[in-house]
């Protein structure tokens, strides 16, 4: 299972002078689900393209199973991906598209003669992935008239035919939408446990990758900022990027007095983190769904709300403390201009060591321009732009 | 008023419809006249596509047309593919300049073209001479000859040269419409460079081709001055022939054979057009 599959060691990539990827050092297990998280132009698609064989990093090496393969080209890869919009070949019907890299004669482990395989062996092979990303009876469909995630299904079992031992995915579903999109990340997650390959997934939607990854890679301004499960992502973010990128929160200076206690808003908090120098100063995290609203008078902070917004399930509710607004999801109406008061227990507060994105990031001051963007994965990218990271 | 100025505006097109097509439609009509006045009607008769038939120069000069034009279709065709590819991978900055000097050669005047292919010959023809010679006298194995004429080569090498931008202009749009990561996926699913290129870009690129080609047989078939600064002596196409009847003693064999050419090209254009918006169909329904 914990078998390390390829590995990216201390690779670069420069385009004309400009740096895309920063000394990254990845290795992939077998067998499980990574997703390369960020920003356009962070250098997710960069680094699947190395891996796929299409790009031959600046520096560094590429390993497969332990050799060196930074020199093979994709055809003699034992890698197959899912293309952004999907790059099905128009003139071919379904069955065709997906018997596609089996009718290609390979050259045998032992010799130099061309291996085919059998037509009867294509033919079930075919039939088989196309039951496996369900679409059995399409074989003679033409790609142009399939729906979106019909072609999105032919594409993985176009790739999924050849027995990869490593799936890539550049960002499959980015073209469906929304309802669409739940429904492929379950089957792709399916799929994946059903073949028991690794998948390497590209993906700037962060609920995509919370909800499919066993692994997840977040990367910016191509560096690696943060490697873990989506529960280490989440609950305790490196810093303030990964922290602002994946999910929202609020975003404090604060000053670690000891271990387990920080202070910020002149009050001490107790808090779970330690092994911080003394009066060393930190960012201090606190996601919006984490904050319990009281009345006033039994609040540790007092605040008034300045926006309501009803978002289903949840109100966001904006309220400032001294100056400083924080976003609180809340299942309870507060309305505007009311007087609250708010809790937060030790296992709310998160400390992170300061870092270049300090200061950045986690503050609702600009809460209405900031609050479309943070709908989309773009407007993460756009935010990110505006506070000044990436030009 | 308004009604006065759509009925001005049908009598001008209609003038203009004339002017283009009646002295063909005249000339069709006459190749069919029983007769060798070219203004009286004499009642009807196919004599002179029968006398075409049996004329030994001009069926000649139609052999030579028709090998002349399939074969630098053939050849232009492919080159002006690969050379179409290789503009496609280009950089920018290379592609736009090499674009317009591909397409110079389509505005270029024909005498201008055909002037200077014939002075490119003459002065190959003569470093040749030299260079023959000198290979002749400096050893006894072979005899170079010294000797060349402008013939069936010329006209090939001068029709393959203004045959090939048309060809490049047809191929490169499909190259452009054709989505990047089709090269990338075949490649990815075991296919070498050259693979790929068989197995994906021809068939997505082969609409194109073929327009390229009919394009480039129409501009062989119908083309009379460069043909004729570069085919010499012994060589002639049937636009030639008909050049040298018009000087000689008038006859109705030149109405039948350019009322062939006419019918020959027209339905070429014909299918080039059909074709252009039976694809247009198809990619708009793609797009749906």
């Amino acid at each position: 299972m914990s078998k390390k599959l390829i590995r990216l060691a201390d690779c670069c990539m420069a385009f004309d002078g400009e740096l895309v990827l920063d000394h990254i050092n990845l290795y992939f297990n077998d067998s499980e689900f990574l997703t390369l998280l960020g920003p356009s132009g962070c250098g997710k698609t960069t680094t699947l393209r190395i891996i796929g064989g299409f790009l031959t990093p600046t520096s560094g090496e590429v390993l497969f199973d332990g050799a060196r393969i930074n020199d093979i080209p994709p055809n003699l890869r034992q890698v197959n991906t899912v293309f952004q919009r999907y790059a099905l070949f128009p003139h071919l019907n379904v069955f065709e598209n997906v018997a596609f890299g089996l009718r290609i004669p390979k050259t045998a482990d032992d010799g130099r003669k061309k291996v085919r395989v059998p037509e009867e062996e294509i033919r079930s092979r075919v039939l088989e992935m196309l039951e496996v990303v369900s679409l059995k009876g399409f074989e003679r469909r033409r790609i142009n008239e399939l729906s979106g995630g019909q072609q999105q299904r032919v594409a993985i079992a176009r790739a999924l035919v050849n027995r990869p031992k490593v799936l890539l995915l550049d960002e499959p579903l980015g073209a469906l939408d929304l309802r669409l999109r739940k429904d492929m990340q379950s089957e792709l997650k399916r799929i994946q446990q059903q073949l028991g390959i690794t998948f390497i997934y590209v993906t700037h939607d962060q609920e995509e990758a919370l909800a499919m990854s066993d692994t997840i890679v977040v990367m910016d301004q191509g560096r690696i900022q943060q490697i873990g499960t989506p529960e280490d992502i989440y609950n305790e973010p490196k810093n303030a990027f990964v922290a602002d990128f994946i999910g929202e929160s609020n975003i404090l200076d604060g000053v670690m007095h000891e271990d387990y206690v920080v202070e910020f808003f002149n009050r001490k908090f107790k808090c779970l983190d330690k092994g911080f120098a003394p009066m060393e100063s930190v960012d201090v995290v606190i996601r919006p769904e984490d904050i319990d609203i009281v009345p006033q008078e039994k609040g540790q902070l007092r605040g008034t709300v300045t926006s309501v917004t009803f978002k289903g399930v949840h109100y966001d509710t904006i309220v400032d403390f001294k100056g400083f607004k924080w976003l609180i999801q809340t299942t309870d109406y507060h309305p505007e201009g009311e007087t609250i008061g708010i809790v937060l227990n030790p296992d709310d507060i998160h400390i992170m060591r300061k870092s270049e994105y300090s200061g950045m990031f986690g503050d609702y001051s600009s809460y209405s321009e900031e609050y479309e963007e943070i709908g989309g994965f773009d407007g993460a990218e756009e935010a990110a732009r505006e506070a000044g990271h990436e030009e | 008023m308004k009604r006065h100025g759509r009925t001005l505006n049908r009598l001008l097109m209609a003038l203009v419809f004339l002017f283009l097509y009646a002295p063909i439609f005249v000339l069709i009509v006459f190749s069919f006249n029983d007769s060798s006045s070219r203004t009286v009607w004499q009642g009807f008769t196919l004599r002179w596509y029968v006398e075409l038939v049996q004329d030994r120069q001009i069926m000649s000069a139609l052999s030579a047309t028709l090998l002349v034009s399939l074969l630098s279709t053939v050849i232009a065709t492919a080159a002006g593919t690969m050379a179409a590819v290789g503009f496609f991978s280009m950089k920018k900055r290379w592609r736009r300049p090499l674009l317009t000097v591909n397409s110079i050669p389509m505005t270029n005047a024909d005498i201008v073209t055909g002037v200077s292919l014939c002075l490119l010959f003459v002065a190959f023809f003569a470093g040749w001479e030299t260079f023959a010679q000198s290979v002749n006298a400096a050893q006894g194995l072979i005899r170079l000859p010294t000797r060349l004429h402008m013939g069936f080569g010329t006209l090939l090498i001068a029709h393959i040269t203004f045959n090939i931008p048309y060809v490049i202009l047809n191929v490169l749009p499909k190259l452009r419409q054709m989505d990047k990561n089709l090269v990338d996926a075949a490649q990815d699913l075991g296919c070498t460079w050259m693979q790929a290129f068989w197995k994906v870009v021809l068939p997505e690129i082969k609409p194109g081709i073929v327009s390229g080609a009919l394009i480039a047989f129409t501009m062989s078939v119908d083309d009379f001055v460069i043909s004729y600064f570069t085919a010499g002596s012994a060589t002639s196409t049937l636009a030639m022939v008909v050049y040298g009847m018009t000087k000689r003693r008038i006859s109705p064999k030149i109405n039948a054979i350019s009322s062939l050419l006419f019918g020959t090209v027209l339905a070429l254009l014909v299918i080039v057009n059909v074709r252009e918006a039976r694809q247009e169909k198809q990619m708009a329904q793609r797009r749906l």
